[in-house]
C-alpha cells in the first residue's frame, strides 16, 4: 500500500515537473522543475530496488548536468519572451497529442512474462546493489565501458574546441585587427603547389 | 558470487585499438606542433589509418564473437572496417589544404576524424543493442563537433545545430526502441533476440511493435530517408565540405551496416513481413530525392538530395530480404562511397581565397580550362546515374537484379526511372562545365594530397566498374553470416 | 506490488512530453531539456524491465545512457555558446539562412 502511494507521488511529480519544464516561458523555472523531475525519477528507481542508479541519477543528472545547464543559462541573460512557441507549433502539438494517446495506451497494456533471473530482490539486498552492478559492469559490460570513456573524451575535446577561445588575430599597426593579412594568407596557401 | 571474467579475445578489437592509440597520441602531440605545421598531424593520422588497414586485411577470414556477445569479428565487419578506413584516409587527404584556407587548421580536426572512424568501425561488429548504440553515439558525437567546426561561419553553426538536434533526437528514438525491445525479449543480444522472434513471432506483444516503429523512425533519420530527410540539405550545405563528404559517405555506410545486422536479427527481416513499410519509404525517398535535386543551384545541396535518393536505392536491398539483396547493398555502398567522395573533392578544389566554391555557377567552364577535371567529373556523373562502365552501374545492376529476382518488379522500374531522372541534373552540371564561359578569377586550390584523393576516387570508380569481381566476391562472402 | 505497466505508462508520458517539447519550443535550451526528458524516460523503462526480469542488464545499460546524456549535454551547450557568440540569440527560429 505504501509502495503504491509512493509510486503515485513520485510518478505524478515527475510527470508534472516534465510538463512544467516544457511549457513554462521562464527558463530558470524550467531548469528548476527539471531538477524536480530528476529527483523524483531517482525516487522511482529506489522503488525499483535500484539504489545505486538512484544515487548516480542525483549525482550526475541533478548535480552535474543540470548545474552545467544553469551555468550556461545564466550566461544568456534569460528573459521571458512574448511568443515562446515555435512558429508552426500547432502541428507539433496535434502530433504530440496523437502520439501521447497511442503510446500511453500501449504502455498501459504492457505485460511481460516475468522471467525470474538470478538478481531477485532478496539477492540484491543481500550483496548490495552497488556490488551487483559492479559485478556485471566489469565482466560482461567491459566493452561498452571502454566505448563510453571514448565518448566522454570526444565530448570533452569537442566542447573545448567549439566553445574555447580562438587563435589570436594578428594586430596591425595602431592596434587594430589586421584583416587584409587574412586574405593574403589565403591566397598564399592557394598559390602553393 | 565472485565475478567471473568472460572470455575476451582482444584480437577482435585490434584495428580499432591501433587507431585509438594513434588518436590519443595525436592529441598529446598537438600542443607541441607549430600552428602552421598541423598537416604533420594529418600525415600522422594517415599513417595510423594505414597501419589499422593492414591489420584488418590480415584478419580477413576470422570469425570470433567475444566480449560476452557484444562484438563479433567476421568478414562482414572486416569488409566495412576496410571501407571506413579508406573513407577516412580520403577525407584527410581532401582536408589538409581546405582547412588551412578556411582557417580551421586545428590538430583536433584530425583527432576527431579518427575518433569518428573508430566509432564507425565498431558499428558493423556490434552484435548487441548496447554496443551498437554506443558506437553510433561515438561516431555522432565526433560528427556533431566537426559539422560546427567553422565556428565563425553562420552557415556552419546552423548546420551544426540542425545536425546536433536531429542526431540527438533520432538517437533518443532509437534508444527508446532499444528499451522496448529489451523489455519485450529480455535480452539485448541480437542473436538471442532473433531466436526469441523465431519462437514467438514478430507481433507477439505491443512492446515489440512500439520498438519496431521507434527503431525504423530513428534509423530513418540517420540515413535521411523520407519523411525524415529535412535535416540533410541544410547540414550538408553548412558544414565544411570535407565533413559533408564524411557525413555523406561514412555516416550513411555505417548506418546501413548496422541496419543490416539489426534488421535481419531483431526484426526478422528474412521472414518477409516488412516489405510494405520499407517499400513505401524507399519509393518516397528515391523519388523525392531525385525530384528536388532537379531545382537546386547549390552543388552541395544537390549532392545532399542525390545522397538521399541513393539511400532509397540502398533500401531496395533491404526490401528484397535475400542474400543477393544484402550483397547488393554492400557492393553499391563501395561504389557509392568513392563516387560521392570524388564529387566532393571537386567542390573542395574550387574553394579558394575569394570563393566558397559550392554553387553550380562556380563550375562554369571548368572543363575548358582543365580538361582533366571535366573528364573526372563525367566519370563521377556516370557512376552516380548508373551508366556503364562505372562502379555505380555495377551496384545498381545488382540491386535491381535482386529486386526482380525477389518479385518486386515495380520497385525495379521505379528505381530505373529515378536513375533516368537523375541524368538530367548531373548532366546539367557537366553542361555548365563544358559549355559556359569560365569565370574570371577562378583559382583552383590544387594540393598534392588533393590530387592524390581525386586520382584514387576517379580511378576506383572506373576500375570497380570494369573489374568488380573482388568486391562482389567479398560482399557475397560477407553476407554468408546472415544465412 | 506495482505492476510493470504503471512504470511504462509514466515512462511513455515523459517521453511524449519530451517529444512535444522538441517540436514546439523555439529556445534551444528547452529543446535540450526535452531531449534529457526523453533519455530519462528510456532509463525508467530499462530499470523497470530489468527489475521485473530479475536481471541487472537493464540497469547497467541505464548507467551508460546517463553517461551519453552527459556527453550530449556538454556538446550541445558548446554549440549553443558558439551560436550565442555569433548571433546573440538562442532561438532556433532564427536559423533561416538555408531554405529549401
Amino acid at each position: 500500500m505504501t509502495a503504491q502511494l509512493l509510486f503515485f507521488y513520485f510518478g505524478g511529480m515527475a510527470v508534472a515537473g516534465a510538463v512544467v519544464a516544457v511549457f513554462t516561458p521562464n527558463l530558470v523555472y524550467s531548469a528548476l522543475s527539471l531538477l524536480m523531475t530528476f529527483i523524483h525519477i531517482a525516487g522511482i528507481y529506489i522503488l525499483l530496488n535500484a539504489e545505486f542508479i538512484a544515487a548516480v541519477q542525483i549525482i550526475v543528472y541533478a548535480g552535474a548536468i543540470l548545474v552545467t545547464y544553469v551555468f550556461v543559462l545564466m550566461l544568456f541573460n534569460p528573459e521571458q519572451e512574448k511568443r515562446y512557441f515555435h512558429k508552426q507549433y500547432k502541428i507539433g502539438a496535434f502530433l504530440g497529442a496523437v502520439v501521447l494517446f497511442l503510446m500511453v495506451f500501449a504502455g498501459f497494456k504492457t505485460e511481460i512474462l516475468s522471467k525470474g533471473g538470478p538478481f531477485t530482490v532478496e539477492y540484491v539486498e543481500e550483496i548490495g546493489h552497488t556490488r551487483a552492478i559492479g559485478n556485471a559492469l566489469f565482466t560482461d559490460f567491459i566493452f561498452p565501458f571502454e566505448i563510453a570513456s571514448f565518448i566522454l573524451l570526444v565530448a570533452m575535446f569537442g566542447a573545448i574546441i567549439l566553445a574555447g577561445r580562438g587563435i589570436k588575430k594578428p594586430k596591425g599597426p595602431g592596434g587594430r585587427v589586421d584583416l587584409s593579412s587574412r586574405r593574403k594568407a589565403k591566397e598564399a596557401i592557394v598559390g602553393e603547389r | 558470487m565472485t565475478p567471473i571474467m568472460p572470455d575476451i579475445q582482444l584480437i577482435a578489437i585490434f584495428p580499432e585499438s591501433i587507431l585509438a592509440i594513434f588518436a590519443c597520441a595525436l592529441f598529446v602531440m598537438d600542443p607541441f606542433i607549430a600552428r602552421d605545421k598541423k598537416e604533420q598531424l594529418g600525415y600522422f593520422s594517415l599513417a595510423g589509418l594505414c597501419v589499422s588497414g593492414v591489420s584488418t586485411l590480415f584478419l580477413w577470414g576470422k570469425s570470433i564473437s567475444t566480449f560476452s556477445g557484444m562484438i563479433a569479428l567476421d568478414n562482414y565487419a572486416l569488409f566495412f572496417k576496410t571501407l571506413f578506413l579508406m573513407i577516412s584516409a580520403l577525407i584527410i587527404l581532401m582536408s589538409i589544404r581546405y582547412i588551412k584556407i578556411e582557417r580551421i587548421n586545428l590538430g583536433e580536426y584530425y583527432g576527431l576524424i579518427l575518433f569518428a572512424t573508430i566509432g564507425m568501425m565498431f558499428m558493423p561488429s556490434a552484435t548487441d543493442l548496447l554496443s551498437f548504440y554506443l558506437s553510433l553515439e561515438l561516431m555522432s558525437m565526433s560528427l556533431y563537433v566537426l559539422a560546427a567546426f567553422m565556428r565563425k561561419d553562420p552557415k556552419s553553426i546552423e548546420g551544426g545545430i540542425k545536425y546536433f538536434l536531429t542526431g540527438v533526437f533520432s538517437s533518443g528514438l532509437i534508444l527508446y526502441g532499444v528499451a522496448f525491445l529489451f523489455g519485450a525479449t529480455g535480452t539485448t543480444n541480437l542473436g538471442e533476440i532473433a531466436a526469441f522472434l523465431q519462437e514467438n513471432g514478430v507481433t507477439s506483444s505491443l512492446s515489440l511493435i512500439m520498438a519496431f516503429v521507434l527503431l525504423i523512425t530513428g534509423f530513418g533519420f540517420k540515413i535521411s530517408a523520407v519523411p525524415f530527410h529535412m535535416w540533410a540539405p541544410d547540414v550538408y550545405e553548412g558544414s565544411p565540405t570535407p565533413v559533408t563528404a564524411f557525413l555523406s559517405a561514412g555516416s550513411k555506410a555505417a548506418a546501413f551496416s548496422v541496419m543490416l545486422r539489426v534488421f535481419i536479427n531483431a526484426f526478422a527481416l528474412s521472414s518477409g513481413n516488412w516489405w510494405p513499410v520499407l517499400w513505401v519509404i524507399a519509393v518516397l525517398t528515391m523519388t523525392l530525392g531525385n525530384l528536388v535535386a532537379l531545382v537546386q543551384t547549390n552543388m552541395k545541396r544537390l549532392l545532399a538530395y542525390s545522397s538521399i535518393a541513393h539511400a532509397g536505392y540502398l533500401m531496395i536491398g533491404l526490401i528484397t530480404a535475400s542474400q543477393i539483396g544484402y550483397a547488393a547493398i554492400l557492393i553499391y555502398l563501395v561504389g557509392y562511397v568513392f563516387m560521392t567522395l570524388g564529387a566532393f573533392t571537386l567542390i573542395i578544389l574550387l574553394c579558394s581565397a575569394n570563393m566558397k566554391g559550392d554553387q553550380i555557377s562556380d563550375f562554369k567552364g571548368l572543363a575548358r580550362t582543365n580538361p582533366m577535371l571535366g573528364l573526372v567529373f563525367i566519370i563521377f556523373a556516370l557512376s552516380l546515374i548508373g551508366i556503364p562502365p562505372s562502379a555505380g552501374f555495377v551496384g545498381k545492376l545488382y540491386l535491381f537484379n535482386s529486386a526482380i529476382q525477389g518479385g518486386f518488379y515495380w520497385l525495379a522500374i521505379i528505381g530505373i526511372l529515378n536513375s533516368v531522372v537523375s541524368l538530367y541534373y548531373y548532366f546539367r552540371v557537366v553542361q555548365v562545365m563544358y559549355m559556359d564561359e569560365p569565370n574570371a578569377g577562378t583559382v583552383l586550390s590544387f594540393s598534392p594530397t588533393l590530387k592524390v584523393a581525386l586520382g584514387i576516387t576517379a580511378f576506383l570508380t572506373l576500375f570497380l566498374g570494369l573489374y568488380p569481381e573482388p568486391i562482389i566476391k567479398a560482399a557475397i562472402d560477407s553476407v554468408q553470416i546472415f544465412l | 506490488m506495482i505492476p510493470l505497466s504503471y512504470y511504462v505508462t509514466v515512462s511513455t508520458m515523459m517521453f511524449v512530453i519530451g517529444l512535444v517539447g522538441i517540436l514546439i519550443r523555439k529556445n534551444f535550451l528547452i529543446i535540450l531539456f526535452s531531449i534529457e526528458l526523453m533519455l530519462n524516460a528510456a532509463n525508467i523503462n530499462l530499470v523497470a524491465f530489468s527489475h521485473h526480469f530479475g536481471e541487472v542488464d537493464g540497469q547497467v545499460i541505464s548507467l551508460f545512457i546517463i553517461t551519453v546524456a552527459a556527453a550530449e549535454a556538454a556538446v550541445g551547450l558548446a554549440i549553443i555558446i558558439v551560436l550565442f557568440r555569433r548571433k546573440a540569440t538562442t532561438n532556433v527560429d532564427e536559423l533561416n539562412l538555408m531554405k529549401w
